[in-house]
């Protein structure tokens, strides 16, 4: 089954409030191997201007995937996750991500496309402070084998 | 790796380019820090059977590695306000003490105002090209802060 076209310019619920911490942000760094201590010390990061320890700039993929997973297992879109591969993603950051942050995730489906025996679909997350100050803009375009 | 500075940094100025070892050790822990499980990135068994040459490593595993290449290079992981990239061909990491390597290089491509400047990433695994279409926007110091030689600040 491809992927429904009726779901074009559609917005998910956001996702459930994430809190930031720096014991994620530190795993993560040590997991791309970034070296910097403004991923893990409090009082460098505050020396450099940054209220608590931020997040590398890819980090906002742990905060928008969870989003995107709702909108994943939605069974009328009719993803199948088995043959899907991540073709394209973007971030627009406001400002970095830093521990104690506690963020939401709201997903739109920009765009579904049929191209040959594969469907792409475009989505646009943005993520916001649940006080409503927007951190950072992510675009995934999946790609859908088969069909 | 010095940082250089806005008032430096010239466009067309070439980044060094860096190698990163990524091997299956890195994934297991990239999946636990990203927390993106599929099989594929640790399964050998089940990698091939849906058609890949082996595991592969998480797509945005790679990005985070040309991230790095890109806050490494301006001296602050905050720096990078823009970045995007395509996935154009998978990093496959053999079952062995080497893994994959990962070539990260990049220029600049031009000067915004408020110290940014643009950037063009390029990356290769083995003869493939893993991300196309790479850029991002870094934010750098406007003058070096410290060490080097003393710069006049620009106006």
């Amino acid at each position: 089954m491809a992927i429904n076209p009726d779901y074009v310019g559609r917005t998910f619920e956001p996702s459930e409030p994430y809190e930031v911490s720096r014991v994620k942000i530190a795993e993560f760094a040590t997991a791309i191997g970034e070296p910097s201590p403004l991923c893990r010390d409090r009082a460098a990061a505050q020396a450099a201007g940054y209220p608590d320890v931020i997040a590398p700039p890819t980090f906002a993929i742990v905060v928008t995937s969870a989003s995107n997973a709702n909108l994943m297992s939605d069974p009328d879109l009719g993803v199948n996750y088995a043959m899907v591969v991540h073709g394209e993603q973007s971030f627009t950051h406001t400002r970095p991500l830093h521990a104690g942050d506690v963020v939401v995730a709201q997903s739109t489906i920009e765009s579904i496309k049929q191209v040959r025996n594969m469907t792409t679909m475009a989505t646009v997350t943005q993520v916001r402070t649940v006080d409503g100050e927007h951190v950072c803009t992510a675009r995934s375009t999946l790609v859908e084998r088969g069909a | 790796m010095a940082s250089p500075s806005y008032h430096d940094v010239q466009a067309g100025a070439e980044i060094a380019p860096r190698q990163y070892q990524v091997m299956r050790r890195d994934l297991v822990r990239y999946a636990g820090a990203s927390g993106d499980f599929n099989v594929i990135h640790w399964n050998e068994r089940i990698a091939k059977s849906v058609g890949l040459p082996d595991v592969i490593a998480h797509g945005m595993l790679t990005m985070a590695l040309a991230g790095r290449y890109l806050t490494e290079w301006a001296g602050d992981p905050g720096a990078v306000t823009e970045f995007g990239v395509r996935f154009s061909a998978p990093v496959v990491v053999p079952d062995d003490d080497k893994g994959a390597l990962v070539e990260i290089g990049g220029a600049v491509t031009g000067k915004l105002d408020g110290n940014l400047v643009t950037v063009e990433i390029t990356a290769r695994s083995g003869d493939a090209k893993v991300l196309t279409r790479a850029h991002a926007v870094v934010r750098l110091a406007a003058v070096l802060a410290q060490g080097g030689d003393p710069l006049e600040p620009p106006q």
